[in-house]
């Protein structure tokens, strides 16, 4: 029988570690919720020395990056964990991908420089979305940047593609020069209870059209800044779609790429 | 031959649906066999949404039994929400397994788990989408078996027409058994066709269509009998009489979806003698059989590390009656002492005892609420339905529990039951408030609360209420209503209280598929192709397309709904389910209902568990017997709660 880890306040956080993760094939309809709770339950059964919150009701201190809608696929996703004893990053990744139900796939495991030194206690455990980008580009870096406002703030911005069946590349080309010649492009999207309004070209800071195969299925490479509230590759194909005659002729399949400084993501375009 | 997956074809659909994820399989826990090795394979649905269907510990054991022989390859499928339903209809993509995304319509077997009746339509459903044809008269070699069980299963005739096979009781050696005369009927070449195997079937279970019933005029049935040679005239529960022995599930699939209950859950002990009349569970269930406490150990630690669930439910009927319950609570609670494992019994008893278990449980974890079901608002109201439960128990149980800590109580009650009038209901305003008075004078509080909640009662087969008549829809409405108004009425208690009720309506439609024969049929068949789907859930229930699909299904039969609910059967009246056997004693049960609305006041039974035996007949006719401790071990400590009002 696994001994259960002891929990907070008797073992105080002593390491902070970064784990990028992917969320892909079937696992990409995992809401943001989900995955935290198959995260929750997979460092259990690993077994791993995670510390835990104070209180009536305590919970295991793992802090989430904003995480890609239901439906989308992700390359990099963020998450943090709060560890009562160090362990080697590498280990840690081994263990979780030994638990993690097939497609929520960790791919590295980084210690968060940012928090050494600093009290874990300080740092937020909820389910927040990335904090708004400031204005001023960070520096890219191989590693996760870092910034001032916790583990993530230095994922300002989201490299997507977007792959949409049925539509040909001349269309989307036309499409996106149009959409990047815009001002504003005011869009909503209604959830069960509200309606969002977003500028969606506010938002986006480069996008081009990636060589399409086969020929009917154009690809749309983005990248979105990480606004609050977020707007989403699906706000901006209805940018897409209303203004400009872009209509796929199934579901898009949409993937986020990376994510990090705008510096580091813009300046890639592949077309 | 391999069969195709039918995700390339669900893919595109799952954008457009709500929670998709219920539909792509991939948890922990789950598996995905190699078709071609398997020789008997089966399709397990539950015919309701997954995220109520993936928590059921019927079919997470069979699931485990099943793909645990090497020969042997179960799947797990689910209602799909008519959302998808209608994409699904659009695309022509078939009803799939969630494991594998097979064609249910590929699979040797499809097994319905009904843990009630309301699901019925959720089978056609199932059934339409996977192109089975939704008569068993119309199937063929090439299509699955039809075979159901859960409790709904022990009076299966409303959907007798759709049903290949029913088992009755545990399905542990069952499915085992109905697999094994497959597979040997496979190999033989499927000789006697789909009959032949059904033939063979007929000897471990129920098959509705070698026995033909008959009417009088008046619409009673006259008989049921045996259409074929060889075909018993009764059919017999199955009882799993070790329950050590069958330690499942060991690795129950964890979702990723969000679903009703997410826990690890062990059946501390399976049965109840506690002999409350209108409990179908305890009727159908018995003996009581325990599982010991080195087993209920092993089976926590394995389960809390095959799933990293952090929460560990010991179910049973009552938990609080296992014989070493005392010792199970202390030496959990001491294991998981410190950890973030919360562990709870689900099912508690009106009795202080049980308050001090549950504060032992809780040690871990906020004391927030707790849970009691008088079921009946006064005590003559009690006594008939046989839940021996002084007001002055319970004031001390309630007192209790807020005295430790709990804030809220929760207590449930039935309206409707035989006998009942508007006082007995009445009284339950009269109750709550002497449990929040006791509870805050127990307390020290004001800010303590008691939520009333409360459903109208569906008479059971199997129960000595099985002859009862059902109360009319408007009446438990009209008691409902004047029950709120009391609790409303008193300024010093009406904000501790919470009230919450069903209506009377789903529960006459739930009363006629229960008690129904196989004239229902018509009925469900008629609402579902009217668009009933998911009625269990209140808002996808409609009263007005039961009632105009059941006048219209039964236009030129001599019966209606009301004939079926809330009419009083004598005792000479063939039952619908009387030729099948679970075991209880048809004159006891009559007279046990006899006892229970005698003019000068029900007579009550005690448990066999410590009393002598009452001839309820169950074990005599099934060859079983009470399995129950102490046996004297331990899981590590010595120390013991004290035990304060007993049983």
């Amino acid at each position: 029988m696994a001994k259960p880890a002891p929990r907070s306040p008797a073992s105080p956080a002593v390491q902070r570690l970064v784990v990028r993760y992917a969320k892909r094939g079937k696992m990409r309809f995992a809401s943001h919720r989900d995955v935290a709770r198959a995260f929750e339950r997979g460092v259990r059964r690993a077994g791993l020395p995670i510390a835990y919150s104070a209180g009536f009701t305590p919970h295991p201190k793992i802090s989430y990056a904003g995480g890609a809608p239901t439906g989308v696929a992700s390359e990099a996703e963020y998450l943090s964990l709060a560890l009562t004893s160090r362990q080697a990053a590498a280990e840690v990744r081994e263990r979780l991908n030994a638990v993690l139900p097939d497609g929520i796939d960790v791919i590295d495991v980084m210690e968060d420089a940012e928090a050494d030194g600093r009290s874990s206690a300080t740092s937020s455990d909820a389910l927040a979305p990335t904090a708004s980008v400031s204005p001023a580009d960070s520096e890219a870096s191989g590693s996760l940047p870092s910034g001032n406002s916790g583990s993530f703030s230095g994922l300002e911005a989201s490299e997507w593609r977007v792959e949409l069946p049925g539509v040909k590349p001349e269309a989307a080309e036309r499409a996106v020069a149009g959409f990047l010649a815009l001002r504003e492009a005011p869009v909503e999207r209604r959830t069960d209870k509200v309606v969002r309004h977003l500028d969606a070209r506010a938002a986006v800071v480069e996008m081009d059209v990636i060589a399409a195969d086969p020929d009917d299925c154009a690809i749309l490479r983005m990248v979105v800044l990480n606004t609050a509230p977020a707007v989403r590759p699906e706000d901006v194909l209805t940018a897409l779609r209303g203004g400009h005659g872009i209509a796929p002729s199934s579901s898009p399949l949409t993937t986020r790429l990376a994510q990090g400084s705008r510096t580091s993501l813009t300046g890639k375009n592949l077309s | 031959m391999p069969v195709e997956s039918v995700y390339p074809a669900l893919e595109p659909l799952l954008p457009q649906v709500r929670k998709p994820v219920q539909y792509v399989g991939g948890e922990v826990g789950s598996v995905v066999k190699d078709w071609d090795e398997a020789e008997v394979r089966w399709a397990l649905l539950y015919p309701d949404a997954y995220e109520v269907g993936l928590p059921n510990q019927g079919l997470q054991i069979l699931y485990e039994v099943l793909n645990e022989q090497p020969d042997v390859l179960a799947e797990r499928t689910y209602a799909v929400w008519p959302d998808l339903e209608a994409l699904m209809r659009e695309t022509g993509v078939p009803h799939f397994t969630v494991d594998a995304h097979r064609p249910v319509r590929a699979f040797d077997v499809l097994g319905v788990s009904f843990a009630t009746e309301l699901t019925y339509t959720n089978l056609l459903t199932v059934l339409d989408l996977s192109g089975i044809p939704l008569y068993s008269s119309e199937r063929t070699v090439a299509h699955p078996l039809v075979i159901a069980g859960g409790h709904a299963a022990f009076n299966p005739e409303p959907v007798a027409d759709f049903l290949d096979v029913a088992v009755l009781g545990d399905g542990e050696q069952a499915v085992l058994a109905i697999t094994d005369l497959i597979r040997e009927w496979k190999r033989a070449g499927q000789p006697g066709g789909r009959d032949g195997l059904l033939l063979k079937l007929a000897t471990v279970a129920y098959v509705p269509r070698f026995y033909d019933v008959s009417y009088h005029p008046d619409g009673r049935i006259s008989n049921v009998v045996p259409n074929r040679p060889f075909v018993p005239p009764t059919v017999s529960k199955h009882t799993v009489m070790d329950l050590d022995a069958w330690p499942y599930p060991r690795s129950p699939v964890v979702p990723v979806a969000e679903t009703v209950h997410e826990r690890y859950s062990v059946e501390i002990f399976r049965g109840c003698t506690r002999g409350c009349r209108f409990c179908q569970a305890g009727m159908i269930t018995r003996p009581v059989r325990e599982r010991s406490i080195t087993t209920i150990g092993a089976m926590v630690a394995g389960g809390v590390a095959a799933t990293g669930f952090d929460e560990v439910g010991l179910l049973s009927l009552s938990s609080a009656d296992h014989s070493e319950i005392n010792e199970v609570a202390v030496d959990l609670a001491d294991r998981y002492e410190g950890s973030n494992v919360g562990l709870s019994l689900p099912s508690t008893r009106v009795d202080a005892f049980n308050v001090t278990l549950a504060n032992e449980l809780s040690r871990n974890g906020r004391r927030s609420g707790l849970t009691f079901a008088p079921e009946g608002g006064s005590e003559r109201m009690r006594k008939v339905i046989n839940k021996m439960v002084t007001e002055d128990d319970l004031i001390r149980t309630v007192s209790t529990s807020y005295a430790s800590g709990w804030r809220q109580v929760k207590l449930y009650f039935m309206c409707g039951l035989p006998t009942e009038t508007d006082a007995d209901v009445l009284a339950i305003a009269s109750l709550a408030r002497r449990v929040i008075a006791a509870g805050r004078e127990a307390s020290g509080r004001r800010d303590i609360r008691c939520t009333v909640s409360i459903g109208g009662f569906v008479p059971k087969p199997h129960t000595p209420f099985q002859w009862a008549a059902q109360c009319a829809p408007e009446v438990v409405d009209a008691r409902l209503r004047a029950l709120g108004g009391a609790l409303r009425a008193d300024r010093g208690y009406a904000k501790a209280v919470g009230y919450r009720y069903h209506d009377g309506q789903p529960a006459l439609i739930e009363g006629l598929l229960s008690r129904g024969d196989r004239r229902v049929a018509a009925v469900i068949l008629a609402a579902w192709r009217n668009g009933a789907r998911f009625d269990g859930w209140s808002e996808h229930f409609s009263f007005e397309l039961w009632t105009r699909s059941a006048e219209s299904a039964l236009a030129t039969e001599p019966v209606d709904v009301a004939w079926y609910t809330m009419r009083e059967r004598d005792y000479s009246e063939v039952l619908p389910w009387d030729h099948l056997d679970a075991g209880l004693d048809r004159d006891w049960l009559w007279q046990d209902w006899q006892d229970s609305i005698a003019p000068e006041g029900a007579t009550e039974v005690e448990d066999c568990r410590w009393t002598p035996c009452y001839e309820c007949g169950v074990c005599p006719a099934m060859g079983t017997e009470i399995q129950v401790g102490p046996t004297g071990e331990r899981l590590d400590g010595k120390r013991l709660l004290p035990v304060v009002g007993g049983r």
